[in-house]
């Protein structure tokens, strides 16, 4: 499928998530059993995305002092949890990166 | 007295202003991650115009990067995107007193900042006036810079070598969200669940296994949080 197609779909999509309850479904409630699991969808894929792209390299799983990236991303998450600040956890993430490569 | 649209544009405007330190490196770095990635530049810039929605805008593009099946391309950021339901039913009450084409097209600019500002303004009895003008303020506030970051991220990202490793930033994009996304005991269960069974899945073909830990994830933090709700 054409990348283009991609954006576009993806484009749609979430202006619908955007307007479902303003323009379709109106001044109602989400009931419970719907909002709660909601909820856990960040975590659980923001964790899907992340996680592999630390411990794994070109989809073998690589966990060993040698791979940078994990310790780079081990000194990223405790200042993501620290800071809760994106800008800071890609700063240091980044730098970190760079020294490790530098130094070994 | 009622104030003007431009009063409240300006004051919503200026809410949201301090958040921008946050959104323009964002920007910078969607930008970045497209001159990483092989995506063509202009497709890749698109996504902040028609998408506008950073996490789900680096996952479609790591996705189309990496050749992932289309089908996990288009879900991947769908469900990345799925909390704005929840931004729509909080809003639905006050957009509820705007026009028809009002309410058409103002959800396109609904980002979690929007969101955030705004349903910290509004009240009740808050007129037609603050709804749409302070949350325009917001939402357009945000939505020019991040159009701009995003044009200076290609074109910086394209100028530095790849030894800088600049793809490490998608990877980090994402642990930098993940760390307010787990905030109770449900949510670390979804993120671990999540975090493994994308390690364990790494075989199946395509960016499916993301699809797969993503589902495994959110049925693990909802057994969690029924358990711990009881």
């Amino acid at each position: 499928m054409s990348p283009w197609l991609i954006v576009i779909l993806v484009g749609i999509g979430t202006y619908l998530t955007r307007l479902s309850f303003i323009g379709i479904l109106g001044d109602r409630e989400i009931p419970t059993y719907v909002e709660r699991p909601l909820r856990l969808v960040a975590p659980a894929v923001l964790a899907a995305i992340a996680v592999p792209a630390l411990v794994a390299r070109q989809g073998e799983v690589f966990v060993s002092v040698d791979n940078l990236r994990l310790l780079a991303g081990i000194v990223a998450m405790a200042v993501a949890w620290k800071s809760r600040s994106i800008g800071w956890t890609i700063g240091v993430g980044m730098v970190s990166l760079w020294i490790l490569d530098w130094l070994l | 007295m009622s104030a003007t649209p431009r009063q409240r544009f300006i004051e919503g405007s200026k809410a949201v202003s301090p958040i921008l330190l946050g959104a323009i490196p964002f920007g910078l770095v969607i930008g970045v991650s497209v001159a990483a990635t092989p995506i063509n530049n202009w497709v890749g810039w698109a996504t902040s115009i028609i998408v506008f929605a950073g996490a789900a805008q680096v996952a479609v593009i790591e996705l189309i990067g990496t050749e992932a099946l289309a089908a996990v391309a288009i879900a991947t950021p769908l469900i990345i995107n799925l909390r704005h339901a929840m931004y729509s039913a909080a809003m639905a009450p006050y957009f509820g007193k705007l026009s028809r084409t009002d309410r058409l097209w103002l959800p396109y600019l609904l980002t979690d900042q929007a969101f955030v500002i705004s349903a910290s303004r509004y009240e009740p009895d808050s007129d037609p006036t603050t709804v749409k003008w302070f949350y325009l303020g917001t939402a357009i506030t945000l939505w020019i810079p991040w159009q701009i970051a995003t044009i200076v991220g290609i074109l910086v990202g394209a100028e530095i070598p790849s030894e800088w490793s600049l793809d490490f930033a998608i990877a980090l994009v994402f642990l930098g969200l993940l760390a307010p996304a787990v905030h109770s005991r449900p949510s670390a269960v979804a993120a671990i669940v999540g975090g493994v069974v994308a390690v364990l899945s790494l075989d199946l073909p395509n960016g499916t296994g993301i699809i797969v830990a993503s589902l495994a994830g959110v049925a693990a933090g909802t057994i969690a949080d029924w358990r711990l709700s009881r």
